[in-house]
């Protein structure tokens, strides 16, 4: 298993094709996506690389990750975040990731965090259908109507679908096609949408129900 | 400019180098040339009528050309850079002095025509009088 990509996401626009094809895609940028240290199975008992993006100013950074930084002989990181990856996959601490990792054509996963919606109410939350707009109802058209039964059970069960808290949660997006790759500006671009706000940061993984394609690097593609 | 927008005008540059788009705006008379693909070859067919309306935003700009086809109203939305028009005719300048011109929907025959620009006719791209080998589209 090879290690996916931290990217930030820029935002959707669409791309015409030479066929006349038009593809809406979400545009997503790798800037200095380094590896920042590599977690071995002898010391931390499992193997994973950290990687990084961006830079971060030295002030808004503390001083233990400082540290963290320094002994990578990396520049301090905007972001960090481990990716799970196979014993011969690992890379050496200091490497540039290339945007080239990703092939055109290929499937991946991108988890991200959603947008947040705040309290929101069963329709918005659960596509509930709300009350009827007339024949006697008052004031909650929008409400969720019954929770449950009567004297017997006598309490609303566990896990009902109810109002509450939607969105600003971890959403992996399964399948996505890589529709183009910019390496020299470090731009990948997936049809279709991926989750979260624009700014966000997004992980941007091999798919795992469909096989990596054999012009895929492995373990990675680098940048010079 | 942002990563995001300058990849958007190197695509506007590219594609209206490959078609160059013409200048026109809402009144002008249009014939809109689109690729049309049957089984394995390509036809142009064309779409003539008045622009009434355009959105300018980059690579999404598009226009919208109305034409009356067999007395019922037909309004298309063209992508200003899609690839699939082959040619933008400008047939006839317009003197309008909005920019949405919906109000011809409400309009028919007499009431729905446009005077012509009385000046600034000169630099109009002049196109065939006869529609070429390309059929006209029927509704």
């Amino acid at each position: 298993m090879r290690t996916g990509l931290l990217a930030r996401k820029l935002g959707m626009t669409r791309l015409f094709r030479d066929d006349g094809t038009h593809v809406p895609v979400t545009v997503l940028h790798l800037d200095s996506v380094q590896v920042v240290a590599v977690r071995t199975k002898e010391k931390d008992g499992y193997t994973a690389l950290q990687l990084g993006w961006g830079k971060a100013k030295v002030k808004n950074v503390s001083k233990p990750n400082r540290g963290h930084f320094a002994r990578a002989k990396v520049e301090p990181k905007k972001k960090l975040v481990e990716f799970r990856v196979s014993e011969d996959a690992v890379l050496p601490v200091g490497a540039t990731l290339s945007a080239n990792h990703f092939v055109v054509g290929q499937r991946v996963d991108v988890t991200g965090i959603s947008k947040g919606k705040g309290f929101a109410g069963a329709m918005k939350r659960w596509n509930f259908g709300g009350l009827e707009a007339s024949h006697g109802v008052s004031i909650s058209h929008r409400s969720h109507g019954s929770t449950g039964n009567r004297q017997d059970p006598g309490r609303v069960f566990k896990n009902k679908k109810m109002a509450g808290h939607l969105g600003s949660e971890r959403v992996s997006t399964l399948n996505l096609e890589v529709a183009h790759v910019d390496a020299a500006r470090g731009l990948i671009m997936l049809k279709g949408a991926v989750p979260g706000a624009k700014g966000g940061f997004v992980l941007v993984r091999d798919a795992v129900k469909r096989a990596r394609p054999a012009e895929a690097p492995y373990p990675a593609a680098l940048a010079e | 400019m942002n990563l995001l927008q300058e990849f958007e005008t190197e695509q506007v540059k590219r594609l209206s180098a490959q078609r160059a788009v013409p200048d026109f705006s809402p009144g002008d008379t249009l014939r809109v040339l689109v690729k049309v693909v049957e089984g394995e070859r390509i036809r142009t067919q064309a779409f003539e009528g008045v622009c009434i309306a355009r959105a300018r935003k980059g690579i999404n700009s598009n226009f919208t050309v109305r034409k009356i086809s067999y007395g019922e109203g037909v309004e298309r939305v063209f992508p200003l850079y899609s690839p699939m028009i082959a040619e933008i005719q400008v047939l006839r300048r317009g003197d309008v002095r909005r920019a949405k011109l919906y109000y011809l929907r409400g309009r028919s025959g007499k009431a729905a025509r446009i005077a012509e620009k009385a000046r600034g006719g000169e630099a109009l791209v002049e196109a065939p009088p006869s529609p070429e080998p390309t059929e006209t589209e029927g509704t």
